[in-house]
């Protein structure tokens, strides 16, 4: 219940952003009857109408994590993140290991098993995507070999 | 014969080597996808566009290859249905009310040949549907102007909330929500940035590719990590694999009742193969003779959902060729596909490219005589992947993703997107608000918005002009219809109870 009525107080301070923004759309000289804002305006609208109707009337409430789980989840998170930063400087194989060991690890907490996963998708993967299949992946930082 | 020799035309092109080599490819890959509980159609799918892509391959091959995997899903989704009791992916949810009990009757290798078989049926049919209605549809889709496409765009939206999801208004958020994102980058008609915030990398707006690998596959994992173990299944012994002949004979109405339904139902917009197996089984077992045995491990039970699902894949090929229309979220990533190839679909396509059109005919036909080699005979092979465990698979998927979308675009700024995107695709699982409409959203926002600036423009202004012919007074009408109906609808026809799912792929 709770979880609907946050979410559609979100999604109205986001469609009111929305409209904002979409006020400040420049129109040129050249523009047609519509223009460039209304249809944002109605996909506003739509958002909004929607999210009173989540506050008013919203479903019984899932089952959420607590707070180790959204530890974990964040945790994901970083690390997914932290892989997008890295995978440019470091090369593929080396961030490939550690993010998908922490991945193993987090679904089956068992260390071994966890890094020989880890160690087989860094090196598989880039087995396959660059000898196999010819796409552009780097393997190590630039100027290791 | 116009389609005869349109079909010839087809051949001529797909029974290259090359082009055999990549339906093989795609329909074992695609099995697979479909049998791994988690991996389905759309995201299986959404995985490999950005891959095949960056590999380089040319506009007919990437499309061989990729609906050669979307029929193996199909294909596969049966697999783990019957073996382990949790559904490969949403459409093959059915099976398993009659698949696991005849499985666990020790009729494993029975309930796969039976429901291979009808996979074969369905789709092998549904394919000849498409291939003598897909040229009568875009013949009428000529007479689209920008008012007509607007309605089918909402008609597109209405049913798809409505059928698909249980809440209207959140199945409406979701579509806005794509929208929403659609306007992101420089305006068409003007030129002008809109909600790009200065931002140089959202100018040319968001990679629809990004999105929906970031939404169906990324999201995917949290939500195992959230869930792990939770629904680990205790497998089947499957035995030696032989041919139940008089099964099969006796399900051969089922499976044509099946096709027949599933491939309407997969013409509609919205519904899809979910809708399409589940009115199958319900038709099923109120016309069989057998009808005490469904749920207890009836052969009919098996047959007909599968029949369903794999005839409304193919159903669903039809409105999302002819008229640019995807009804579900495979196809929404299959018209994904197109958009990437730069191949627009509607009936021009029909017209100016008939070689892509009859070709990708050409190759469902030859993947569906593949994929029942592979999946009667060779069904063994599957059933030993299926053992990989979600802790191999889930960072495998998680790199795939990646692997894709960096090779693509080469930017930290859109893989950081495609995590939020599976974030945002996680609490939208949470709160029960489905995410294929956004990606529709996504995919069709601009063109939606195009045709309804055009509509006005010819119009000068005038609104009523979106309610003047007859196609478009019948678009809204189904659009209305299909939004409101379902809410009545729900309150008569009860699901049946859904055994546990790991998968996301609402199809």
């Amino acid at each position: 219940m709770a979880a609907d009525r946050i979410f559609g107080a979100v999604m109205i301070v986001l469609a009111l952003g929305y409209v904002l923004s979409a006020m400040n759309i420049q129109t040129s000289f050249m523009s047609d009857p519509v223009g460039p804002r209304l249809f944002p305006y109605l996909v506003a609208g739509v958002v909004t109408l929607c999210s009173l109707i989540m506050i008013l009337r919203p479903d019984p409430n899932a089952e959420w994590p607590g707070p180790m789980m959204v530890l974990k989840i964040g945790t994901a998170l970083l690390l997914l993140v932290g892989y997008a930063l890295l995978i440019r400087p470091l090369g593929f194989i080396i961030p490939t290991v550690v993010v998908s060991a922490a991945l193993s690890y987090m679904i089956s907490p068992r260390p071994v098993p966890a890094a020989l996963a880890g160690l087989g998708l860094g090196v598989g993967l880039f087995v396959l995507f660059k000898v196999i299949l010819g796409l552009g992946l780097v393997a190590f930082p630039r100027g290791w070999f | 014969m116009d389609i005869l020799s349109n079909l010839a035309l087809g051949f001529s092109i797909a029974l290259s080597p090359w082009t055999l080599m990549l339906a093989l490819i795609g329909c074992f890959v695609g099995t697979i996808i479909g049998a791994l509980p988690g991996l389905g159609p759309s995201n299986g799918v959404a995985l490999l566009i950005p891959i095949s892509f960056s590999m380089g391959l040319d506009a007919i091959s990437a499309l061989v290859l990729l609906t050669s995997v979307y029929y193996g899903a199909m294909y596969g989704g049966r697999i783990s249905s019957i073996l382990l009791n949790i559904p490969g992916d949403e459409p093959a949810m059915m099976t398993t009310l009659d698949g696991y009990p005849m499985a666990k009757q020790g009729r494993a290798g029975d309930a796969l040949v039976i429901s291979g078989v009808a996979s074969f049926y369905g789709a092998l049919l549904a394919t000849i549907g498409l291939m003598f209605l897909a040229p009568m549809l875009s013949r009428v889709a000529f007479q689209f102007g920008p008012a007509e496409y607007f309605a089918l765009y909402m008609l597109a939206f209405c049913t798809l909330g409505g059928v698909g999801s249980n809440n209207q208004a959140k199945a409406a958020m979701a579509a806005a929500i794509g929208l929403g994102i659609a306007m992101i980058g420089l305006d068409k008609t003007t030129g002008m940035p809109r909600f790009t915030f200065g931002e140089l990398h959202l100018m040319d707006g968001i990679d629809f590719l990004v999105a929906i690998v970031g939404l169906f596959a990324v999201a995917e994992v949290f939500h195992f990590i959230e869930s792990h173990g939770k629904n680990s299944a205790i497998g089947v012994k499957l035995g030696k694999i032989t041919i139940p002949w008089r099964d099969l004979k006796t399900t051969q109405g089922a499976m044509a009742r099946g096709t027949g339904i599933g491939f309407v139902a997969g013409i509609l917009p919205g519904a899809g193969a979910s809708l399409g197996s589940f009115l199958a089984y319900m038709a099923e077992k109120s016309v069989s003779k057998n009808r005490a045995n469904f749920g207890k491990g009836a052969p009919e039970g098996v047959a007909a959902p599968e029949a369903g699902n794999n005839a409304a894949a193919g159903g669903a090929l039809i409105p999302m060729l002819t008229l640019g229309v995807p009804g579900s979220g495979t196809t929404a990533v299959l018209l994904a596909l197109l958009l990437t190839l730069n191949i627009t679909p509607g009936p021009l396509l029909f017209t100016e490219q008939p070689h892509v059109v009859w070709s990708l005919i050409a190759a469902l036909l030859i993947a569906n005589v593949m994929l029942l080699i592979l999946n009667v005979p060779m069904v063994k092979v599957f059933v030993k992947i299926l053992s990989v465990p979600s802790w191999v698979l889930l960072p495998g998927v998680t790199m795939v993703a990646f692997v894709g979308i960096y090779s693509l675009t080469g930017s930290s700024f859109d893989m950081m997107l495609m995590v939020a995107f599976g974030l945002l695709g996680w609490i939208c699982r949470k709160l029960d608000i489905p995410t294929v409409p956004i990606i529709l959203g996504i995919l069709l926002g601009n063109a939606m918005e195009d045709n309804l600036r055009r509509a006005m423009v010819l119009s000068n202004g005038d609104w009523t002009y979106l309610f003047q012919s007859g196609i478009s007074i019948g678009l809204w009408t189904a659009a209305v219809l299909g939004f409101v109906a379902p809410m009545f609808l729900r309150r008569v026809l009860k699901k049946p109870p859904i055994p546990a799912t790991e998968s996301y792929d609402r199809d």
